[in-house]
């Protein structure tokens, strides 16, 4: 319960601040400075826009789905919220500790699916339609690659329990870890025992799911459900107020997700980046529930920011494109990568 | 298929370019420009940081004798009208009443001998060419630095330079109408002697 609300507070709190930090980096990129005058270098900004949003008026279409319109920001929201329960935190904190956790995770991803299609069905606008098939047709096609991706990982740790994930990527581990195949680095640890620097193709499995990841999470380069440009806001176009601030702070919460899940499963998760060097016990003296958390947070959050990177850099992708980008080079290569990830856990570890 | 890997590979490195690119940008803009006006002699070879000027916290010092707001200086005015005669846009209304009285000097020695009764100048007409200053033979009007002026009322912008009040302008013309009156009569009287 304590986890719950905390983890709630955390998300609506990180959300506020990752949407200042995207106006921020977007500001740097692009030679500005951003919120400069609500706070201090514009820190309260979000915090003033997301009380616009609350006191606004809640909207509802005449020609919308009552029900759909309504309940389906609220399944968004909820739907990227009940993922975190699944990630570990620290050795010991973790929301529930389940055998299924990678599984239920990508299923909760899926969840939001759904969430996106009443937003688009509900609307009963054009645009909002588009927007909505386009996700959904976006996610379902990345969806394969960044699950593939992520079976070839659990199947070098031969777990689907999140926690164990983590525990075998540190010091801590229960298994034999080896870098890269020869070198074994249980009692080192830190950033050589990570799942990603496992095998040599688990470098390219990262790469897939992240890119895939970025799919999953609408961001440029593959933000054509909302794609500004040309449908105006995408599948939330008929939103205001509250239900506005609901879908928009999920797709934050979306990119904490699928970077959360990158890092238990690639980056090491709760486990310290610093490794054991003789009488240096760094991973040692890093390694704790403080440190397991620190380590979580700042892995993720880095990955949040690359995401922002991203989108800052690149140009949104067209329809045609993005479907053959998935189907002819995410999907060979994820499978490409379980394959040698089988060939690995039977010949090599 | 070939093709399709260089593609790949070259799609990758220009991602990894424009990556570099834009954290290029992020890293120069630890340092903003510095808004030292064009009178730096490297005003135009700044390229990096951040080109924001937060307007009312900071300004760009425009040149000392820009053309911006004229201003009047009404005490050295002879109210000789040039300014008004060559205002393409007409913005410039005078009006003036005869001295009958010594009413002393401009700064430069030019001898004052017209009141200047009204001396408005409209700048939501006036656009800004300095023609006026140009004419001008005491340097009374001229351009001043100052360019942010914002009113409620368009009324506003029609500002006044006279410092006469109107009850004053008022008793200047009765002592000139007395002033003529009298000339007029002392001359009715110097025909009738011939």
């Amino acid at each position: 319960m304590i986890i719950a609300i905390s983890i709630l507070l955390f998300i609506v709190t990180y959300a506020l601040a990752a949407v200042w930090a995207e106006r921020k980096v977007s500001a740097f990129i692009q030679d500005r400075l951003g919120p400069m005058e609500t706070g201090k270098f514009g820190l309260l900004q979000t915090a003033a826009d997301i009380l616009k949003l609350i006191q606004k008026e809640g909207i509802i279409p005449k020609a919308a789905d009552k029900w759909l319109f309504v309940i389906a920001p609220i399944i968004i929201f909820v739907s990227v919220y009940m993922g975190f329960a699944a990630i570990p935190l620290a050795p010991e904190i973790i929301g529930t500790d389940s055998n299924l956790g990678v599984f239920y995770v990508l299923a909760i991803i899926s969840v939001e699916v759904v969430g996106f299609l009443m937003v688009g069905w509900g609307s009963n606008n054009k645009y909002a339609l588009y927007g909505a098939t386009r996700s959904v047709a976006q996610i379902v096609s990345y969806e394969i690659p960044a699950g593939i991706a992520i079976i070839s990982a659990v199947m070098l740790v031969q777990s689907l329990s999140l926690h164990t994930i983590s525990l075998n990527q540190g010091i801590l581990a229960t298994d034999t870890i080896k870098f890269l195949g020869f070198w074994k680095v249980n009692e080192v640890g830190g950033i050589l025992a990570w799942n990603i620097f496992q095998a040599p193709h688990m470098l390219i499995a990262f790469l897939i799911y992240f890119t895939a990841s970025l799919a999953e999470s609408n961001r440029t380069p593959f933000d054509i459900p909302e794609a500004e440009s040309e449908l105006v806001a995408g599948f939330h176009i008929e939103y205001t107020g509250i239900r506005f601030a609901l879908v928009f702070l999920a797709e934050y919460g979306m990119m904490l997700l699928v970077s959360m899940v990158a890092v238990v499963l690639f980056l090491g998760g709760w486990n310290t980046i610093l490794p054991n060097m003789g009488p240096l016990k760094l991973a040692t003296w890093t390694t704790g529930a403080f440190w397991g958390i620190f380590w979580v947070m700042s892995k993720s959050l880095t990955l949040v920011l690359v995401q922002m990177w991203i989108r800052w850099t690149l140009p949104r992708f067209r329809v045609d494109q993005l479907m053959g980008f998935g189907w002819k080079v995410l999907t060979p290569a994820a499978f490409a990568c379980l394959f040698i990830s089988g060939i690995w856990r039977l010949l090599v570890m | 298929m070939k093709n399709k890997g260089s593609n790949i590979i070259s799609g990758i490195g220009s991602v990894l370019k424009g990556m570099g690119l834009t954290i290029k940008h992020v890293w120069a803009a630890r340092n903003g420009r510095k808004f030292d006006g064009v009178a730096n002699d490297n005003y135009f070879e700044q390229q990096e940081g951040i080109v924001t000027i937060q307007y009312p916290h900071q300004e760009i010092p425009v040149p000392e004798i820009g053309r911006y707001q004229l201003d009047v200086k009404i005490d050295d005015c002879v109210v000789c009208d040039l300014c008004a005669k060559i205002c393409p846009v007409d913005c410039i209304t005078i009006e003036s009443i005869k001295a009958v009285e010594d009413i002393g000097k401009t700064s430069d020695g030019t001898t004052k001998r017209l009141h200047a009764s009204k001396f408005f100048i409209d700048h939501a007409k006036c656009m800004y060419c300095g023609l006026c200053t140009t004419v001008c033979p005491t340097e009374c009007i001229i351009m001043t630095n100052e360019y942010d002026v914002s009113v409620f009322d368009i009324k506003e912008m029609d500002r006044k330079f006279s410092v006469m009040t109107e009850q004053q302008a008022v008793e200047k013309q009765l002592m000139l109408d007395k002033f003529n009156e009298e000339r007029a009569a002392a001359k009715a009287a110097a025909t009738k002697k011939d």
